[in-house]
Formats: structure tokens, sequence, C-alpha cells
């Protein structure tokens, strides 16, 4: 049996190679197709459902909240870089005490929901109303506004401590001993030496955080803020046509993509030099 | 009328411990059916990112680009007044009038799910790319077939490359399943919302709900210790 078939082998010429209909490339094209149909189906239905009256209406308002969105993510995550240098050097300082405040601000903030924290900040201290009056704060506190930078930028200040603390601890030990031999100082060895190298460490990161911020944004939707997300369910609430939802999707879809593609180019142009 | 706060935190009919542990409850058990379908479904998606047929990647990176790049709540909205008005449309053609109403469990089952399998799509995948060929090459060469190789020798390395990613995962659902309260399901969050509107206390009840969730993380960081500790993760650092 073996022989024949050495034998039919030597005769035939192997056919030539074929990409032939495995079951993974009927399953692809089938997926493949099923998404080429939703994209066309969507396309199909905000053509269908195109109302200029409701554009003109609403597009304005969309572009208001895409503003609001923005603002709010880019103020936050400056304060948010702010208030992590302080928070990173307690994490990774040696006194007992600074390094159990940050490890529980930390702790707190990374692990209960941003919803949560919001209505912590906006409705919870609500209750202390005669104090904050008495203090002059109330009128901060009641402006949603306020109360969303304020979580948000707490919030953002916890991962971008852990950020900034994981890519520092990256750079070896011996980068710090070989300044040290140089005569540089702590401050200086920081500076030139260290941060430099751990930047590129933490672009990524940084770059997801400010991704995922934009898309936890929506959540101030519910304390009454007009963001994308905001503008979009007033909008629904008033026309009850799902057409509203399908272009929020649109919108965050492009502003992360535009983000994600932004902060590659930003990673291949920093790294050239690591590269060979 | 001034009602201490030890009565408002009480079991009994005064307090609300009661209603917020129910919460607890819808929180965990949401949290819970989410995974395996996450888990599931990221894992098939995986599978279709590193194959070599180039369409089937092109339909996973699909996936992964739309589902990571929604706002969780967004997409719950998108899958809750979706769905209605997708299933209300073919209910339409059998029986005219009827209104469908989707159940908002299954509704933040399905979101959270999509969002949860998009990630965990991303870690399974980085698991593979762990695993080198030469694993697929010696479960062949002993006579293993495809199947077998996969289940044999590959995803019992897959598992304990991709655990910590998954951990933290898990750790991110447990706080998504927060936004499900605002399509009505009564989580944590909801019931607080409600107490903290009957009593006035929102600083109080807000409170409480966050150590909730704290509380879970802290179990759940023991319960993923536990798991590493099984699956040989410690051994496994030289």
């Amino acid at each position: 049996m073996s022989g024949a078939v050495q034998h039919s082998e030597i005769i035939d010429r192997p056919p030539p190679p074929v990409r032939r209909w495995t079951r993974e490339r009927v399953v692809g094209n089938a997926l493949l197709a099923i998404w080429i149909l939703f994209g066309l189906g969507l396309a199909l239905f905000l053509l269908r459902a195109w109302d200029p009256e409701l554009m003109a209406k609403y597009a304005p308002l969309y572009m208001s909240g895409v503003g609001v969105t923005l603002s709010l993510v880019g103020i936050s995550v400056v304060i948010g870089a702010a208030l992590s240098i302080p928070i990173a050097y307690a994490r990774m300082s040696s006194n007992r005490v600074l390094n159990a405040i940050s490890y529980a601000y930390v702790y707190f903030f990374r692990g209960t929901p941003l919803l949560a924290q919001a209505f912590l900040i906006y409705y919870g201290f609500g209750s202390f109303r005669p104090q904050l009056e008495a203090i002059g704060l109330w009128s901060f506190f009641r402006e949603a506004w306020y109360c969303a930078v304020l979580a948000f930028s707490l919030n953002t200040a916890a991962y971008q401590a852990e950020i900034l603390r994981g890519a520092i601890e990256s750079v070896p030990r011996g980068q710090w001993d070989g300044a040290a031999s140089l005569g540089l100082s702590k401050l200086q060895t920081m500076r030139k030496i260290v941060l430099p190298q751990a930047l590129i460490v933490a672009l990524r990161p940084y770059g997801n955080e400010i991704i995922l911020m934009i898309k936890g944004s929506a959540i101030v939707a519910i304390i009454t803020v007009y963001d994308l997300m905001g503008e979009t369910r007033r909008a629904y609430s008033r026309t009850f046509d799902f057409q509203t939802y399908l272009w929020a999707a649109l919108i965050y879809l492009s502003i992360v993509e535009a983000l994600r593609n932004a902060i590659e180019w930003i990673e291949r142009r920093i790294t050239q030099h690591l590269k060979r | 009328m001034e009602s201490s706060i030890w009565t408002l935190l009480s079991w009994g009919p005064e307090g609300w411990s009661r209603s917020i542990a129910s919460g607890v409850l819808v929180t965990i058990s949401l949290a819970l059916a989410t995974l395996p379908l996450g888990l599931f479904v990221g894992f098939l998606v995986a599978l279709a990112k590193q194959s070599s047929e180039p369409t089937l990647r092109m339909a996973g990176n699909i996936y992964t680009t739309i589902f990571r790049g929604l706002p969780e709540l967004l997409t719950l909205f998108l899958v809750f007044y979706g769905a209605q008005l997708g299933i209300q449309q073919i209910v339409r053609i059998v029986s005219p009038g009827t209104t469908v109403e989707i159940n908002s469990f299954v509704a933040g089952m399905v979101a959270l799910g999509v969002v949860f399998s998009s990630y965990a799509s991303e870690v399974f995948l980085s698991a593979f790319r762990a695993i080198p060929l030469g694993q697929y090459e010696g479960g062949y060469s002993i006579g293993l077939s495809k199947r077998q190789t996969m289940r044999l020798v590959v995803l019992p390395q897959l598992i304990r490359i991709a655990l910590p990613g998954l951990s933290n995962l898990w750790l991110a659902l447990l706080k998504d399943t927060a936004l499900v309260s605002v399509i009505g399901l009564s989580d944590i969050l909801r019931q607080a919302t409600i107490a903290a509107r009957v009593t006035k206390e929102s600083f109080l009840f807000f409170g409480v709900a966050c150590l909730a969730y704290l509380v879970l993380a802290i179990l759940s960081s023991f319960g993923i210790d536990a798991i590493e500790r099984a699956v040989g993760k410690k051994e496994m650092q030289r």
C-alpha cells in the first residue's frame, strides 16, 4: 500500500498549492460578511433616518457635548498629573505613614467605581451643606461640573501615580548609582537620567489612561453634566430616535481611534533611537 | 425624628442593611454571570485573531476595535434600547401591538460581557504569543490532534500566563457593574441611591456603597491569590 502511494507520488507532480476552502476560511469570510452587512445596515439606517431638521437642531448640541467631554478629560488629566507626583513620591518613600496613606488613597480610588465616587462627591457632599456654606465652598459643590472635575481628577491621580511609580521603578538601580558616582544630585538624576527613560515606558499606559478617561467620562451624564453622553440622552428622551445613540457611538469611536493612532505615532517617533 | 447612623445601618425594618446586602448579591451575581460569557467569547475572538486566515483575523480585530472604543455606558444603552427596538420590530411582524421589555439583568450581562470579552481577547492573544511554536510541534509530533494539542498542551500554559491580566479584568468588571444601576437593576449603587434619597443621608450611604465595592475587591484579590497558587504560578517564577 505504501509502495503504491510512493509510486504515484513519483509519477504525478504535486498539484499547485491552491487555497482550499478550509473551515477557518469559511468562518472568516462569513464573519467578515456579517460585519460588512452590519456596517451597510447601519449606514442604510442612518441614511433612511436622515432628518435635516433633527440634524440642524442637535448637531450643534452634540458638538458642544464633545467640547465638554474633551475639556473635562483635559482638565482632569492635567490636574491629576500634578496630583500624581506627590502621591507617587509618597508611594515610593520609605516613610511608613506616607506610604500607608498613599497606598490607601490609591486603593480606594482604584477599587471603587468612578460612578460611585462621582455620586459620593456630588450627592454625598450635599449632606454637609451647612458646613460647606459656612466655609464658602458650597458654590463649588453645588455645581455638577466642578464635582465631576474633582472626582475625575482624584480618580486619575491615583491611576497616574501608579503609572509614574511603575515607570520610575522600571529604570534599573544602576542608573542611579552611575549618576551618583558622577556627582549628580538626586533631583538632577531624576530630571536628566531617570525621567527621560521612565517616560518612554510610561507613554503607552498614559495614553491608555486618557482613552479610559474619555470612555469613563460618559458617566457624568448621570450627574447632569451635558457632555456628549448627556446631550445624547437628552436628544433621545425628546425624540425617541435610536439614531441619536448611533451618532454618539460613531463620535466616541472616532475620538478614541484618533487618540490611539496619535499615541502610536508619538511612540514610534520617540523610540526611534531604540530600534535597529 | 432624627434617627442615628446605627439605626439607619441596622438590619431591622428601620435600617437599610438588608436592601444594601441584596444589592451586593445582585452585583456579585451579575459579575459572576458575565465572567464565563466574557471568557468564552474572549477566547474565541483571540483564536480568530491569531489564526492564519486573514479574514478571520480582520473580523476579530473589528470586534475589539468597536467594543474597546465605545464607552461602557454607551454600549449598555445600545444593547438595552437597541435590542429592545430590534426585538420589537421582529415581534411586531408576528403579533402587532405587543411591547417588549428587555430584562435589565440580561442587557447588563450582554453589554458587560461584550466589553469584557474584547479586553480578554487581547490578554489571551498576548498569552498565545508567549507560547513557543515548539509546544504545538511537540504536541503534533507525539500524535496529538490539533484539538488535543490545544487542550492538553497549550491551554494549561495559556491560563497560567493569562491569569494576571484576567484578574485585572475581573476587578474592572466588578466596578463596571455599577453602570447597570442606570438601567434600573437594583445593584449596590442603586440601593444606596434609594437609601440616600429616602433618608437624606447621601454621604453615609454612598460611602457605604464605596466600602462595599472595596470589600468585594479585597475578597477578590484573596480569591485570585488562591487561584494563582493553585495553578502554580508562584513556583513558576524562577
